[in-house]
């Protein structure tokens, strides 16, 4: 196939993941959208890799799902310790961080 | 044959994407992304990337989320029923239309560019290419500085997730706990909270001693500046 | 020579910082034999340079020495550089030998004072500051003296710190010193315009080439600076400062006041005589104002009562005498008097100061008289002053007045009428002057004079302000508890019987058709003046026989008016009501410029600070600027809503936007 269609999927992806960001309530939700997100981006690198024919893609790939896995570390960290303190798992109603 | 693997694995992807974001229960939603991370793997597979494609099943779909299973488990999967409340229409559409209009942007970003690789099936295949050897020697090569930056990254989330996660027992109640630069600092100065006499934790405004029982009165700083100019 | 000219400099330099250093340290009365000592040690160097400037060729006495360069830069060059030609010589002769009989008289005069080793570290930085100002070699150091001089006359004034009349007297002082500064300066630049050097000799030098084409800005500049002498040498109209002045104390009011820093301006024209040469305008402008002043100020000497006001107002009309002949081109005569007065004024302040110190600090004329027994020596230094003030025969006054008078009748044209004021101000001189002399000496004894001659020095119990009746302290800040009197101090007597022998023989140095000492010992500093003076013989003799004749019927007027017959000045004040009104209020000149200047400037600072500063400074430039910062961040702020979402969404459309610029760029 060509690498075009490939880069197809990945912004479709990509979309999805926004717009799930966009839309749900759930902050574990939410980080599953970026985790989506992200791997739109893997995609569209893993593609590229394979346009140019070296590996830099693919490493540049794996450092990004390492990052993910960290920042899905934290999220979930920060989720489990809102859960602890009986506050709501609403991004609407966890909103102290204003102006 | 390569097409048909390929339009069965976009397909799922593409499905295991808008599963994640419609479905209720983020249970589902996490089983929908295991889904899409399966289908993914099989088009990194496609594209010759083996190692990828076995890192993606084994790290991100065995281990993140497996990770999210547990937390979903512990935090509760079904949303109560006072979040019931759908998200209005209005932002609902407006969302879309964000979404949307990514989409189409970046198709005619990729696809409408003009970039000649992208109608090829990529650049001849090397023997090696995308095998666990040539990711090894690139990482401890060239990449070796990233390699090692990535791996400092993981420690650092590491620690910080125990330090979210974990109960607060092992240092000091706030009102107790007075820094350095609490002493030094001058009655009044200090984040807004704290010169508008809302709770604080460093009580910049009291000399030190004891702590008293009720915590930290909620006095204003005496010589607060009076507002205006 | 060269040594013995910056050691004039260095002594009293020295003498203020060392006693300024070591006051606390040394005793006071150590510190004021110092000081006399500093100065005594200038005069002593100055009279070196003057032998030796003698000693050149006539036309080698106008020297310049360079200290060093201070600012040479976009065409300015300043040296510290004094010149040193015979009137230079002439100036540090008289300041540094006044002052050092002054210093004398204060030795004794201020013993009690808690203030001593202050005064005499101030009076030191006066002397310094004032040889300063007439050894400048070129504008900026006169500049530099002149301000500095300025300064040391506030710090005296307003010796007595605590005494709230004596500080708003210095302040005044200072503030139309100040006006005068401004003029001095602003003149200075518009003579270098032209000139392109600071230097004296160079810009005099180059003069009639510099301002050929320039007359207009060349006696704008002259007129600029007459403004700064004006107000240095108490000219109409900027003259007000200087009766207030007389809050300082009495050898204060007689060397700054008197003898040196009030002639400066003199000094100032004479100097740049040929500057004014080439401007007839402003020369003009300088009789003019002289001869105002010498009319005016001896009509207020007629009713004022306080007897500081009235040597001080005959003060401003003598250098009114000077100032019109300096301007007139009687450079030499000008001189002459300025020497003369100094002697014979600041023997009038010693004495004045002896007889306020009987009267315990009383200075009022109404509560003094019938001193003669009582304070013997006082009085007859009083006497030969008020001669020579007066302008009798053979006292060095008479001399050095008609010298000048003389000269204004020679000139002709328009001078005549400078002529005849000036014989009409001789005649007022006298009666002003034995008017406080008579009131003071003759008629019943005070109580005071009294005591005194029963031998006891009246004491006041409770030290009060002599002008407004406050209560005072003996402390720091007020004058001392004792008062002291001639008749009892050897230096005072020291001081005044020297300057009482300078008074009578001063006139020898130039007396008409016989000596001529001064003129030509100033001959090389005026020689290229373009004034020239005939003698002729019967001005000369109508002169001379004029003013004895004046002098002579200004004492008995004033014997008739005030021994005589005691009742006349009542009669004719009632007679010319109008008249003694605005004598005694000085012709109204402080109001006046409490109308002109001070009102509209209060004003305009009132409006300033509560109209422009409240309103549109701190309330639209400030406070709208605030308020506009306040209200676009206010609206920022909303932004910050805390909903993630919200966050996201604004991601997302900067996201978009961005990308779909650079789309749109590459197409």
């Amino acid at each position: 196939m060509n690498i075009g269609w490939y880069l197809a999927v990945s912004a479709l992806v990509f979309a999805a993941g926004a717009a799930g960001v966009l839309t749900r309530r759930n902050p574990l939700v939410i980080l599953l959208c970026l985790e989506l997100m992200l791997n739109a981006a893997n995609i569209a690198l893993i593609a590229f890799a394979r346009m140019w024919g070296n590996g830099d893609g693919q490493i540049f790939a794996i450092i990004v799902m390492v990052v993910a896995a960290c920042e899905v570390c934290i999220g979930l960290g920060l989720v489990v310790a809102i859960y602890r303190r009986r506050l709501p798992i609403d991004v609407d109603e966890l909103r102290e961080l204003h102006g | 044959m390569a097409e048909v693997l390929f339009f069965l694995a976009a397909l799922g992807a593409v499905t295991g994407a808008i599963g994640v974001v419609l479905v209720r229960n983020p249970f589902f939603s996490v089983l929908a992304l295991v889904f899409h991370l399966l289908s993914l793997a099989m088009l990194f597979l496609l594209l010759r990337a083996e190692f990828v494609a076995a890192a993606q099943v084994v790290v991100y779909a065995g281990a993140v989320m497996v990770l999210y299973v547990f937390v979903v488990a512990y935090v509760g999967a079904a949303e109560p029923a006072h979040l019931r409340a759908p998200v209005s229409a209005t932002q609902r559409s407006v969302a879309l239309v964000f979404a949307a209009a990514l989409a189409i942007e970046l198709f005619i970003a990729v696809l409408g560019s003009g970039l000649k690789g992208i109608d090829t099936e990529g650049a001849p295949y090397r023997a090696g290419f995308g095998t666990p050897s040539q990711i090894g020697e690139l990482l401890l090569t060239r990449f070796l500085l990233p390699f090692e930056v990535a791996s400092f990254l993981l420690l650092i989330a590491a620690v910080g997730a125990v330090v979210l996660a974990r109960r607060r027992g092992g240092i000091h109640e706030e009102e107790e706990r007075v820094t350095a630069t609490s002493l030094l600092r001058p009655v009044g100065t200090g984040t807004m909270a704290e010169a508008v006499g809302a709770l604080t934790g460093t009580p910049a405004h009291r000399p030190l001693g004891p702590p008293t029982d009720e915590g930290v009165e909620r006095e204003p700083a005496e010589s607060a500046p009076r507002g205006g100019w | 020579m060269e040594t013995a000219a910056w050691l004039v400099l260095a002594f009293p330099l020295a003498g203020c910082v060392l006693i300024g250093l070591c006051f606390r340290a040394l005793p006071a009365r150590l510190l004021g034999w110092l000081g006399t000592a500093a100065i005594a040690a200038a005069f002593v160097c100055a009279v070196i340079v003057f032998l030796r400037l003698q000693d050149r060729g006539e036309d080698e006495r106008q020297v310049v020495f360079v200290a060093w360069d201070y600012a040479k830069s976009v065409g300015v060059d300043g040296k510290v550089s004094i010149l040193i030609d015979p009137l230079s010589v002439f100036m540090m002769l008289v300041v540094s030998g006044v002052s050092m009989l002054i210093h004398l008289y204060s030795v004794a005069y201020l013993w009690e004072d808690r203030g001593y080793a202050r005064f005499f570290s101030y009076l030191n930085y006066f002397v310094f500051s004032m040889l300063l100002l007439v050894m400048a070699g070129n504008f900026l150091l006169l500049i530099i003296g002149w301000a500095f001089v300025g300064a040391a006359s506030y710090l005296l004034i307003s010796f007595w710190y605590r005494r709230t009349t004596a500080t708003r007297a210095g302040i005044k002082a200072f503030v139309i010193n100040v006006v005068g500064d401004v003029g001095l300066v602003l003149g200075t630049f518009f003579v270098f315009r032209h000139s392109g050097t600071l230097d004296f000799l160079g810009t005099f030098g180059s003069a009639k080439q510099d301002f050929a084409g320039h007359h207009g800005a060349l006696t704008a500049g002259l007129i600029l600076i007459l403004v700064g002498a004006f107000a240095k040498s108490a000219q109409v109209p900027l003259h007000t400062w200087l009766p207030d002045a007389m809050e300082g104390p009495t050898p204060v009011s007689a060397l700054i006041h008197a003898a040196t820093m009030v002639v400066a301006g003199v000094y100032l024209i004479a100097r740049l005589h040929p500057l004014f040469e080439l401007s007839p305008a402003a020369a003009d402008v300088g009789a003019v104002v002289g001869c105002a002043t010498l009319l005016i100020a001896g009509t207020i000497g007629l009713a004022v009562t306080d007897l500081k006001r009235v040597i001080a107002y005959s003060t401003m009309s003598q250098i009114g005498y000077m100032i019109m002949a300096v301007s007139a081109g009687a450079y030499v005569a000008g001189l002459f008097h300025l020497m003369t007065h100094a002697f014979f004024k600041a023997l009038l302040f010693m004495a004045a100061g002896s007889i306020i110190g009987a009267m315990a600090g009383e200075q009022s004329l109404d509560r003094m008289g019938g001193f003669r027994r009582a304070l013997p020596f006082t009085f007859a230094c009083f006497v030969i002053g008020g001669l020579a003030l007066s302008g009798i025969p053979p006292f060095s006054g008479f001399f050095s007045k008609d010298e000048i008078l003389l000269v204004m009748g020679e000139e002709g044209g328009w001078h005549w009428i400078l002529y005849i004021a000036g014989y009409v101000g001789a005649f007022l001189t006298a009666i002003y002057t034995w008017r406080m002399i008579f009131r003071a000496f003759w008629g019943e004894p005070v109580p005071e004079a009294q005591e005194l001659a029963e031998g006891h020095l009246h004491h006041a119990e409770v030290p009060t302000n002599p002008g407004t009746g406050e209560v005072e302290d003996t402390d720091v800040g007020f004058p001392g508890p004792a008062h002291f009197i001639a008749e009892r101090s050897r230096p005072m007597q020291a001081a005044m019987g020297t300057l009482a022998l300078l008074t009578i023989v001063a006139g020898i140095v130039l007396i008409p058709k016989t000596t001529t000492w001064l003129d030509t010992f100033l001959e090389p500093t005026f020689a290229g003046s373009s004034v020239v003076v005939n003698q002729s013989n019967t001005l000369l003799y109508l002169g001379l026989a004029l003013g004895t004749v004046i002098g002579l019927g200004g004492i008995g007027v004033a014997y008739y008016v005030w021994v005589r017959r005691p009742g006349t000045s009542a009669v004719v004040r009632a007679r010319l009501r109008p008249l003694y009104e605005l004598f005694v209020h000085k012709w109204y000149f402080d109001e006046l410029i409490d109308l002109l200047v001070v009102r509209p400037w209060g004003w305009f600072g009132r409006f300033g600070q509560q109209t422009f500063e409240r309103v549109v400074v701190s309330g639209a430039l400030v406070g709208g600027t605030a308020g506009i910062v306040r209200a676009g961040s206010a609206a920022v702020r909303a932004l910050q809503s805390g909903l993630l979402r919200a966050y996201a969404a604004l991601l997302l459309l900067g996201l978009v936007g961005v990308a779909l610029y650079f789309l749109l760029q590459s197409t």
